[in-house]
This record gives C-alpha cells, sequence and structure tokens, in this order.
C-alpha cells in the first residue's frame, strides 16, 4: 500500500524535538530516578552516570556512560532516553546508537574527544543535539547536522547566569540579523563563522531553525520560567533536581512552572516549600573551570 | 515575545474579516508538543477556522473542536492530571464535539492500551474502539517517514500523503463502529522484527480512523505542509455548535509570549524555508 520506501530523513530527526517542546529534561543516573522523572512528568531523560555537580566535584575525564545502565533506564520507563558522547567521539556516538538511545547529546560536559571538530551528525539516523553560545555556534552545529540546539550554560553550577548570557546571546543575534539590511547578510554570515545558507534561513524564520532548549544552570522553578520568557522551546535540568532537598517534588514544580511560565501566580504555587535548593557555584571564582569554552 | 519582522504572528482574536457566527474555533491542548505546529495547519487549511491554546477547562469556551496534538503522552496525562484537565475534556468530549488526536493524542483517545505502557498506568481519555501499541514502531533509531495512499475520502484523485512517524504508537485491533481512514503496510523488515511478539505474521497496522465525532492518526500530519488532515478535521468540526462551558467562569486569556514557528522541514537541514 505504501508507495515510497520509507526513510530517516532530518524531519524525523527534528520532528521528536518538537514533540519535546514546552517540557522538561532531566538527568537521571539509575532506574530509581528515572522513574521519579517520568512521575514528575519529564518528557525525556538525560541517562548519565555522575551528574555534572559531581563531575565538577570529582575532577579526571568524563566519559560516555556504561551502557547497560543506560538500557536499564530505556527499560524502565516510556519516554525518550538520551545519553551524551564526548565531543568528536564519533565511536562513542556509534555505540549510543548501536543501543538504540532516542537523542544524542554532544556534550561539553563530558572531556571533549577532538578540540577541532565535532561529529558529522549527518552520518546518524539518531537525532543528535549540541551545546551554543551564540548565534554563530548554533549555526555551525546545525550545519553539522545538529536537529536540537541547547544553550550550553554552565552545567553542574546551580547558576543559571551563563545559561541566560548564552539565550540573550542567541536571541539579540538573531534580532540584530533580522533588522539588517539583506545586503549585509554576507559579511555578517562571515563575521559569525556560520553557512549564509543557515543564516538566511534563520532571518526569514526570525528564530533559531531547530527547536532551541536552555540548559546549564536551571535549579528553580522561576529559573525554567525565566528560559522560558526569554524564548526557549524548553528546559534540561541537570544537577538542579537530584541534588536538591527533596527531588520528586522539585521536579514536579519545574514541569508545572515550564507549562505555565508566563503565569506567576501558579509560579509562585510550585516555587513554595521544596526545601533546599542544589547548592550553587559562582562563576566568577578563580579556580571555576569554565565548561562552556571547551569548543566552540 | 521576540520581534519577528517576515512573518509577523498575527493576532486572528481581533480579526473582524470572519463573522464570529462563522468563525470555526478549534482548541488545541497546549500542554506539550507540538501543539504550535497544529495552530498553524487549523489556520492554513480553512479561511474560517482560528486555533485558540487549551491550558484550562475555561479556555474551551466557543470551541467547536479540539485537537491532542504530539508529544510525550505519559507527559501529557500527567500534567493534565495534575491541573484538573481530564473533568472538562470529558465534558467536552461528552458534549458531542469533536476531538482530534495525533500520536500521543491516539493514545489519549484509544480504548485499550495492548502493549508499553507505564508502570502503575495513566489516566486517558477514551471513547475510541481501537486497540493502541504504544511505541508499536520502537524507538526513534526506527523512527521514519513514508507516502501513504490517500483513502480519507473517496471520489477525486488525491494523491499520497506525507506520513511522519515518530516513535509512534500503532492501532491493531478496530471495533465494528470504527472507520478506517488509512493503513500502512508493513516492509519485510518490520515483519521481521515482528517475530515472537504477539504482533507476529501481521503485514499491515491501521494508523488513522474516524469513530463518530473522533479522529485518531499515529503519525503527524502537523510537522507536514499537508492541509488535508487538517481540512478533514475542519470540516467535521464546522456543524457543531460553539462549546458553552458548563459553569461560566469566563476567564480572559493571558496573552503568553513564545517562540516563534519552525520551519517545515524536509530531507535535510537546509530545507527550502517553507512556513505553516
Amino acid at each position: 500500500m505504501s508507495t515510497e520506501a520509507e526513510r530517516t530523513t532530518f524531519a524525523v530527526k527534528a520532528g521528536l524535538a518538537q514533540m519535546l517542546k514546552g517540557g522538561v529534561i532531566m538527568d537521571v543516573v539509575n532506574v530509581e530516578q528515572a522513574r521519579i522523572a517520568e512521575e514528575a512528568g519529564a518528557v525525556a531523560v538525560m541517562a548519565l552516570e555522575r551528574v555534572p555537580a559531581d563531575i565538577r566535584k570529582d575532577g579526571g575525564v568524563a566519559r560516555m556512560s556504561d551502557p547497560t545502565m543506560i538500557r536499564a533506564i530505556k527499560e524502565a520507563v516510556t519516554i525518550p532516553v538520551m545519553a551524551k558522547a564526548r565531543i568528536g567521539h564519533f565511536v562513542e556516538a556509534q555505540v549510543l546508537e548501536a543501543i538504540g538511545i532516542d537523542y544524542i547529546d554532544e556534550s561539553e560536559v563530558l572531556t571533549p574527544a577532538d578540540e577541532i571538530n565535532h561529529l558529522n551528525k549527518h552520518k546518524f539516523k539518531v537525532p543528535v543535539l549540541c551545546g551554543c553560545r551564540d548565534l554563530g555556534e548554533a549555526l555551525r552545529r546545525i550545519a553539522e547536522g545538529s536537529s536540537m540546539i541547547r544553550t550550553k550554560g554552565e552545567a553542574g553550577t546551580g547558576n543559571v547566569v551563563e545559561a541566560v548570557r548564552h539565550c540573550r546571546a542567541v536571541m539579540g543575534d538573531i534580532r540584530r540579523l533580522c533588522a539588517m539590511d539583506e545586503d549585509e547578510v554576507f559579511v555578517y554570515a562571515k563575521e559569525i563563522r556560520a553557512p549564509l545558507e543557515l543564516v538566511q534561513q534563520t532571518r526569514k524564520l526570525g528564530r533559531l531553525p531547530v527547536v532551541n532548549f536552555a540548559a546549564g544552570g536551571v535549579a528553580t522553578p522561576a529559573d525554567a520560567a525565566l528560559m522560558m520568557q526569554l524564548g526557549m522551546d524548553g528546559v534540561f535540568v541537570g544537577s538542579g533536581i537530584f541534588k536538591s532537598g527533596d527531588p520528586a517534588k522539585r521536579a514536579r514544580a519545574i514541569v508545572q512552572a515550564v507549562t505555565h511560565y508566563n503565569d506567576p501566580k501558579i509560579i509562585a504555587e510550585v516555587s513554595q516549600d521544596l526545601g533546599d535548593a542544589m547548592v550553587g557555584i559562582d562563576c566568577k571564582e578563580q579556580s571555576f573551570v569554565s565548561y562552556a569554552a571547551r569548543s566552540e | 515575545m521576540s520581534g519577528s519582522w517576515e512573518h509577523v504572528d498575527v493576532d486572528d482574536s481581533n480579526d473582524m474579516s470572519v463573522d464570529a457566527r462563522d468563525e470555526i474555533v478549534i482548541g488545541v491542548l497546549a500542554i506539550q508538543g507540538s501543539y504550535r505546529e497544529h495552530e498553524a495547519l487549523v489556520r492554513k487549511c480553512h479561511p474560517n477556522a482560528r486555533a485558540v491554546e487549551v491550558r484550562k477547562g475555561s479556555h474551551l469556551k466557543n470551541c467547536r473542536g479540539l485537537i491532542i496534538p504530539g508529544g510525550e503522552s505519559t507527559t501529557m496525562a500527567n500534567i493534565a492530571r495534575r491541573f484538573g484537565l481530564f473533568e472538562p475534556l470529558r465534558e467536552f468530549q461528552a458534549s458531542g464535539r469533536c476531538v482530534w488526536g495525533t500520536c500521543a493524542g491516539l493514545i489519549f483517545l484509544a480504548d485499550h492500551i495492548e502493549r508499553g505502557s507505564k508502570l502503575g498506568g495513566q489516566e486517558l481519555l477514551g471513547g475510541l474502539d481501537v486497540g493502541v501499541n504504544r511505541n508499536f514502531f520502537g524507538s526513534q533509531i526506527d523512527s521514519f517517514e513514508c507516502q501513504i495512499p490517500w483513502t480519507a475520502t473517496t471520489g477525486t484523485d488525491e494523491p499520497p500523503f506525507r506520513a511522519v512517524f515518530i516513535r509512534a504508537p500503532a492501532i491493531t485491533s478496530a471495533g465494528p463502529n470504527v472507520e478506517v481512514l488509512a493503513k500502512y503496510k508493513l516492509p519485510e523488515s518490520k515483519k521481521a522484527k515482528l517475530v515472537g511478539t504477539s504482533d507476529e505474521g501481521r503485514d499491515e497496522v491501521i494508523v488513522a480512523v474516524k469513530q463518530g465525532k473522533l479522529l485518531a492518526t499515529s503519525f503527524h500530519p502537523e510537522i507536514t505542509s499537508d492541509t488535508r488532515w487538517h481540512r478533514l478535521f475542519v470540516d467535521m468540526c464546522a456543524h457543531e455548535t460553539p462549546y458553552e462551558l458548563p459553569t461560566e467562569d469566563g476567564e480572559e486569556l493571558v496573552p503568553f509570549c513564545r517562540p516563534l514557528d519552525l520551519p517545515v522541514f524536509d530531507d535535510s537541514v537546509m530545507a527550502p524555508v517553507e512556513k505553516n
């Protein structure tokens, strides 16, 4: 009955990200946490061995997680399961594709495997998402085949300042691009080191041409709603949930704040009695290690 | 919120060109997922159609039909339950208004979830006499798109439609009152994966159905530029009267600041810009 063979197109990869819009994606390290996240209303979980806050504390080289743990989490929940691969480590990405992960995060939170090249994401059937700090970086990742973008922020800090900076940078760049004379776009594309075609497409749409989530430092319902009001399509919460006093309650509250991000009364209501938030880190301390600066 | 120059989002609530009596208001459940894409296609498919976002029961006022979009069914059910949305949605459905579910929305409407439901179960709307196998096609790696012959309406020789399946459910059984609108013939590779499951030996699955006022599709017409499914639904709703709330609490809709629309994607990321 079908007249044409089935294909995995870019639409299929970007489509899953479209289905996640308006949702919260949570970092989990075991089956128990994955179940809490699902019950709280997460649209997907990110399976990893250590949350970014612990990666910061422990130091050393952070790599892709053990497939056994990822498989166990996949078995336990019905929502999509994501996992992180090191930047440029195409074999880690191949492994994650082989075990049937739903989305790969090519993440600067793990220690990069290649400081020059990112994954050629067109080569994978599994969709891949990447972080960015500004419009040029976002469009370079999209050119490499990324079907979803997130701000880099600073993972594991519980400090939203860098996520806000990166979000404002992308949105501000797009606003400037849209206000430009079309003759100026060629040089602008060169300046931000992004493919002209994607710059022109972004200008026409008035937004990034793929789904764009906030990540890296979101710790409270108000943080999440802030990112949504700034124009993001959804929110990643890493260490913010399971490093807090009452993870189940905080997870539910952040989900509700993202759904009703424009309703301060509801945000006030869900922000009550959440217990301790995760301990935050000042990104201006001398010893601070920036993960966001690990790639461009 | 962010400025847009080339495609200004028209605030159609103030559009006086369409007489209020002729206007067909379609609610789109806006908890999460592809509701913006649905709204764009509702506007595009019919000159008198207008889409409103439904986050609370009171937003259903004046709607003639409701679309439950693609997204994560577990999440949408969870949030709907927490905000007491199931009650007003059930009342809306019981009033005989039309409801269309795509992908996750199909799971909302199905009476029987045969395989793959969440531990502990999930609250759903029901009403559609079909059995649905959640994630029938597998995980994201197995997601795909294809062309399927248009059999939803008869008469003129319609071209096939573009069907995008994303972690899609499939309808594996349908009651006697259910009208099958589209089927997907399984290729050999997919049949091989069914060996050892209760679906072994099956060579096609149902992917679109209609039963009375209910429409359901397991694929995502909202992320293509084909308006026929939306037109079909708006035509179903055109006969209905605008919905009156059971209890009048005429709450004003808070205008939401929100991201702009995404393009309709094709084979590549460099797709030509075609806006919904």
